[in-house]
């Protein structure tokens, strides 16, 4: 039907005058809001309480960044314990000694390498890294000590500085002596800490310090012995040490010598720990994340209580744009406590931070407050918190003052509203910013973002398919209290997708995490296992090549390979040397020649190599042909080398030329000596060059038995005992792994709280239904019952669901990236599940004794 | 005068594919200061109706103005802006703001308005509805009978030019609908203002001056009643 002529436009409709204007200001919105969130004030900060932990580790984080930019830059002259140190992997020659001599007003040398050590109390031996030192070094900073004199007399006698570690696990003692090499020394003191060394190096290569004047007398420094040799230099009067490197750059970059000076040591470690705080940042971002979830899904059932409310408030003339301001001051006003007792709380955490990373960082960790720290997390906690709210408060402008007549408030969370898909774009925009931020690149931020999004969409998923298929699928002869118990997880305002997104994602993360970490290990072992090699003997010298395999096989050891290795570096690929060289031109990198290159020569391939392209020359035909050398396949794509190509490498002095006969696939993750380049036989069997041995020991006392008898007869020979890497990499990986497993304990503990936080907010849901039940005459044992089924279903759920990704996760790691056979422990998988299921059932059941503590009355009156 | 009159107003809705019609050609009008009943059985479109005078919905065809003001033009913010000036409501569920006392309530209208010196106002009416001691309690603390004076209160708060009262005395035992039914009465007579009163209870109805009846949708009688016309006598 038409309508008929229009009587009156809204341009002609006046405010009658004899009425106030129609004019409620700001200060009214603000009044409202008060109102209204004071007797839901105790709800409202449990809504926010999601986001405190993840605000919390932010701050923690931001803070720890902060004070450790300012840690490096006062201790970074501590960190290298010079003005200047210059480094070089072969001896010196006369003319660069000159030069050397010729800088600083004071200075230091040191030779480093790996030897075994030996206890003659305990008969322990010990793969350690040998620093034998001349001079007043460290300059900044000391070398910690216990005594602490023994830091400066241990260079004045035949006295050793060893690890504390070591002392503790060799169960030596100030005054017992070490042999390292043909001398014995008298431990001085246990080393504490040395510039720049941290838990991590230590566990690694455990350092034992002796003076230089006693390193030829131990007979460890034999030509071919590989050496580092460093000298370090303090400058008393002020000298612009930038100026001078650069000066002396292209000599010492000439003659393959590195430098670091205070500058370049803020700068490398400022970049280390900075892309540290960044993961740690990231991994702070997804518990925020995963706390804004559990806002958006706490305030939605927020607004549909407030339904009726907010129809009122339309119907006495309050505009949608008023209603909806209403709602986002108390937003707002929540989201600010909520991060303020974050940043208190990340400020409190940052105080723990130094014990947990105590292993990886060089530097003494400062715990001050950082408000530049708090400040950006109060911002991103109200910022987010405001973005993740707009979800369900757009829906708030479409509630109709019809709702008061009869409520018939419909979810509007339809796709047809543009206002939610503009805040679904700012969030996606809003998370892509933050990572870009973090990370500056953008194929990273890429992945990351879409990586969030991925898991995120298929815990979504799989809850969606859930609750689906329990509909689907509904088990109707099943007795009542478990159908009752099931169907809560379809019925209105369940709580199944934000439970099994947000438990799920944390139990996602600490599965995998304990899964990559026994996987590595496993790997070892299994490497291990078998008749592979676990024990490595290096550095024997031609000469004694024969010698050690005769006391390997007088211990019963096989000898499952022998290899010799000859160092060389290279001079030019297809006549282009270091100097001339253009990156641009070229894929070659100017890395390639300053590099030191260990090499073998062999007749046949391995078991671990393949010939991908080229032919295998297995020696050389007569003097003057040119040997065809094979290259390792990856290295020779990045290096862009070709079949054909002609090297020249310089052999301590000679050089040597060389045609790119053939490319080897290598797997290097077997333990097994392998090699970018192999020569054929009968170029390199002069060289000097030393030799490997690999043997399988079938026990800890033959190892241990076995590495006593090396040390006394060889002390040169340095043994690489799988067992003790198995032990070191447990180690590391532990120390690692506590400091991750630390950042995702939030993403864990958040998904709690945010459980806590809906099991909370359903009882608002779910109360009614109780008391209905036991006006009905259900027993208190019956609804006990109902919830604990309901609870157990989520609970189930949602650590099945964060297991199962777990293990597709950790299988596609060990299939694409540690080329490894998965394999699952099912103990910790099993225990992570009964955990989260019993704390699930425990917070229901906490939850609805609150419930049936009320008489039925009192919540049917709706005073509840 | 005319505060407010209906033409040809129609509402249908879209129901699984069907278009199921509520109001069909619906006419009246009413004339300022005067009294009117809606009445009709359960789901004979009353509700809707009233809905649709007081401009907390649209029609789906036809006219509707208030206080001279064309409805069916204006967006969901101006019909809230003519609800505030003119518009007075009374629900059969008290629809009170469960976080607001009940003082808060009754100052929420003039507070919208951004009229000052509201309090001694607010507590005015309360007293005129017997319940000036309780203002500083929530709804959930008041009886049905309170509640519903509350509302009362506050529907007089922003001196409106017409009462749209929607089964007043639906949610109340006898004796509280009677002192109920005497305050809106008193009050209105009080303020001069148009009432009209959704029921079904026919004693209600014709206490206003004129009912008309509403059966599936269309308007089946249009008449005063004995109280009307001594009015118009």
């Amino acid at each position: 039907m038409k309508r008929p002529e229009q009587v009156n436009k809204m341009s002609d409709y006046k405010i009658d005058d004899s009425k106030a204007p129609f004019r409620a200001g700001v200060s009214w919105l603000f009044l409202m809001a008060w109102r209204d969130s004071r007797r839901n004030f105790s709800r409202l900060l449990l809504f926010v309480s999601s986001i405190i932990l993840g605000i919390a580790a932010l701050v923690a984080i931001y803070s720890l960044g902060d004070n450790l930019r300012k840690d490096i830059d006062a201790q970074a002259a501590g960190l290298i314990g010079a003005d200047l140190e210059i480094s070089t992997n072969r001896a010196v020659e006369p003319q660069m000694k000159n030069l050397l001599d010729s800088l600083g007003d004071r200075k230091s040398e040191e030779r480093s390498f790996a030897s075994m050590i030996f206890f003659p109390k305990t008969q322990g031996t010990r793969l350690v890294q040998i620093k034998a030192l001349q001079g007043g070094f460290p300059y900044y900073g000391s070398l910690e000590t216990d005594p602490i004199a023994a830091g400066t007399s241990f260079r004045n006698s035949k006295s050793a500085l060893v690890d504390k570690t070591l002392l503790l696990q060799y169960n030596a003692k100030v005054g017992d002596s070490v042999k390292i090499g043909d001398i014995s020394f008298v431990i001085a003191g246990a080393l504490l800490k040395a510039p720049g060394q941290t838990g991590i190096s230590a566990s690694v290569a455990p350092v034992v310090y002796i003076p230089l004047n006693f390193l030829h007398q131990t007979g460890l420094s034999q030509k071919g012995s590989r050496i580092n040799y460093k000298y370090y230099y303090k400058y008393d009067t002020p000298v612009n040490i930038e100026q001078l490197v650069k000066k002396l750059e292209p000599r010492l970059d000439k003659e393959g010598f590195n430098y670091n000076t205070v500058e370049n040591q803020k700068e490398n470690t400022g970049r280390a720990f900075s892309d540290l705080t960044k993961f740690l940042s990231l991994v702070g971002f997804i518990a925020l994340l995963l706390g804004c979830i559990g806002v958006a899904s706490a305030i939605h059932i927020y607004m549909k209580e407030k339904v009726g409310s907010i129809a009122i408030l339309r119907c006495l003339g309050v505009k949608a744009i008023q209603a909806f301001l209403i709602y986002l001051i108390q937003i707002v006003g929540i989201a600010l406590i909520g991060s303020v007792i974050g940043a208190i709380l990340g400020t409190v955490i940052q105080q723990f931070l130094p014990i947990v990373l105590k292993d990886v960082i060089p530097v003494e960790i400062t715990t001050s407050i950082s408000w530049p720290a708090i400040g950006q997390g109060i911002v991103l906690g109200i910022f987010i918190s405001i973005l993740f709210a707009l979800l369900p408060l757009v829906s708030l402008r479409k509630i109709s003052p019809l709702n008061t007549l009869r409520l018939s408030f419909s979810d509007d969370t339809t796709n047809s509203d543009r206002a939610r898909w503009l805040v679904y774009g700012l969030i996606l925009l809003f998370i892509f910013s933050f990572t870009w931020q973090q990370l500056r690149d953008w194929k990273e931020t890429f992945f990351f973002t879409a990586g969030i999004l991925v898991a995120f969409g298929i815990l979504a998923a799989i809850a969606k398919l859930t609750m689906w298929s329990v509909r689907k699928f509904f088990p109707s002869s099943w007795s009542y209290l478990w159908r009752q118990g099931l169907a809560n997880l379809y019925r209105p305002n369940n709580q199944t997708i934000i439970l099994i997104v947000s438990i799920g994602l944390g139990t996602f993360f600490i599965c995998t995490l304990f899964s990559i970490q026994s996987m590595l290990l496993g790997r070892i072992s299994l490497s291990a296992s078998g008749n592979q090699p676990n024990m490595v003997l290096f550095d024997i010298q031609t000469a004694q090549k024969e010698q050690v395999s005769a006391l390997a096989k007088e211990y019963r050891l096989p000898v499952l390979q022998q290899v010799p290795i000859v160092n060389m570096r290279l001079q030019s690929i297809n006549g282009r040397t270091g100097e001339t060289i253009n990156n641009k031109d070229s894929g070659l990198r100017r890395g390639a020649f300053t590099r030191e290159y260990r090499v073998t020569y062999r007749s046949v391939l391995t078991a671990s190599e393949k010939l991908t392209e080229g032919t295998w020359h297995p020696a050389v035909e007569g003097a003057a042909q040119t040997p065809h050398i094979s290259v390792e396949e990856g290295w020779a794509r990045r290096q862009k080398l070709k079949i054909g190509d002609t090297m020249v490498f310089n052999v301590q002095g000679a050089m040597v030329s060389t045609i790119i006969g053939s490319f080897r696939e290598v797997d290097w993750s077997r333990v097994q000596t392998n090699f970018l380049v192999v020569f054929p036989k009968g170029v390199l069997e002069d060289a000097p060059q030393f030799n490997v041995l690999l043997t399988r020991v079938t026990s800890d006392e033959a190892s241990a038995r076995f590495q006593q008898a090396m040390v006394k007869s060889f002390p040169n020979v340095s043994i690489i005992d799988l067992g003790l890497v198995l032990k070191t990499l447990d180690d590391i990986l532990g120390k690692i792994g506590f400091v991750i497993r630390f950042m995702a304990g939030f993403s864990i503990v958040t998904g709690l709280i945010v459980l806590i936080a809906s099991v909370l907010i359903s009882k608002y849901q779910r109360i009614q239904e109780s008391v209905l039940l036991r006006t009905l005459g259900a027993s208190r044992r019956q609804i006990l019952t109902i919830t604990a089924l309901e609870y157990f279903f989520l609970g189930a759920l949602a650590s099945l669901t964060g297991i199962i990704l777990s293990l597709l996760a950790s299988w596609a790691l060990a299939t694409y990236t540690f080329k490894t056979v998965f394999s699952v422990s099912p103990l910790p998988l099993i225990i992570v599940f009964a955990l989260i299921c019993l704390l699930t059932v425990a917070i229901g059941l906490i939850n609805i004794r609150g419930v049936l503590k009320r008489s039925p009355l009192e919540v049917l009156r709706g005073e509840a | 005068m005319t505060i407010l009159n209906i033409q040809s107003v129609s509402k249908t809705y879209q129901s699984t594919g069907r278009t199921l019609t509520v109001l069909d050609n619906i006419n009246f009008s009413v004339e300022s200061g005067t009294t009117m009943s809606i009445v009709g059985p359960s789901g004979s479109g009353k509700t809707t109706l009233l809905g649709l005078c007081a401009g907390l919905d649209r029609s789906s065809t036809g006219i509707i103005e208030l206080h001279n003001v064309r409805l069916d033009d204006l967006n969901e913010d101006q019909r809230a802006q003519v609800r505030n000036q003119y518009v007075g409501f009374i629900f059969q569920n008290f629809q009170l703001m469960p976080t607001l006392t009940a003082l808060e309530n009754v100052m929420v209208p003039m507070e919208l308005r951004g009229e000052k010196k509201i309090k001694p106002i607010a507590m005015d009416l309360l007293e005129k509805v017997g319940l000036a001691d309780r203002g500083h309690h929530y709804p959930a603390q008041l009886s049905g009978g309170e509640q519903q004076r509350v509302s009362l209160a506050r529907a007089f708060s922003n001196k409106p030019r017409i009462l749209f009262a929607d089964e007043p005395t639906g949610s109340l035992d006898a004796e509280t609908s009677e002192k109920v039914i005497e305050l809106i009465f008193g009050l209105n007579k009080e303020a001069g203002t148009t009432l009209v009163l959704v029921t079904h209870d026919n004693d209600l109805a014709s206490k206003t001056q004129r009912i008309i009846r509403i059966k599936g949708g269309r308007i089946v009688s249009d008449a005063p009643t004995l109280k009307g016309e001594e009015h118009n006598c």
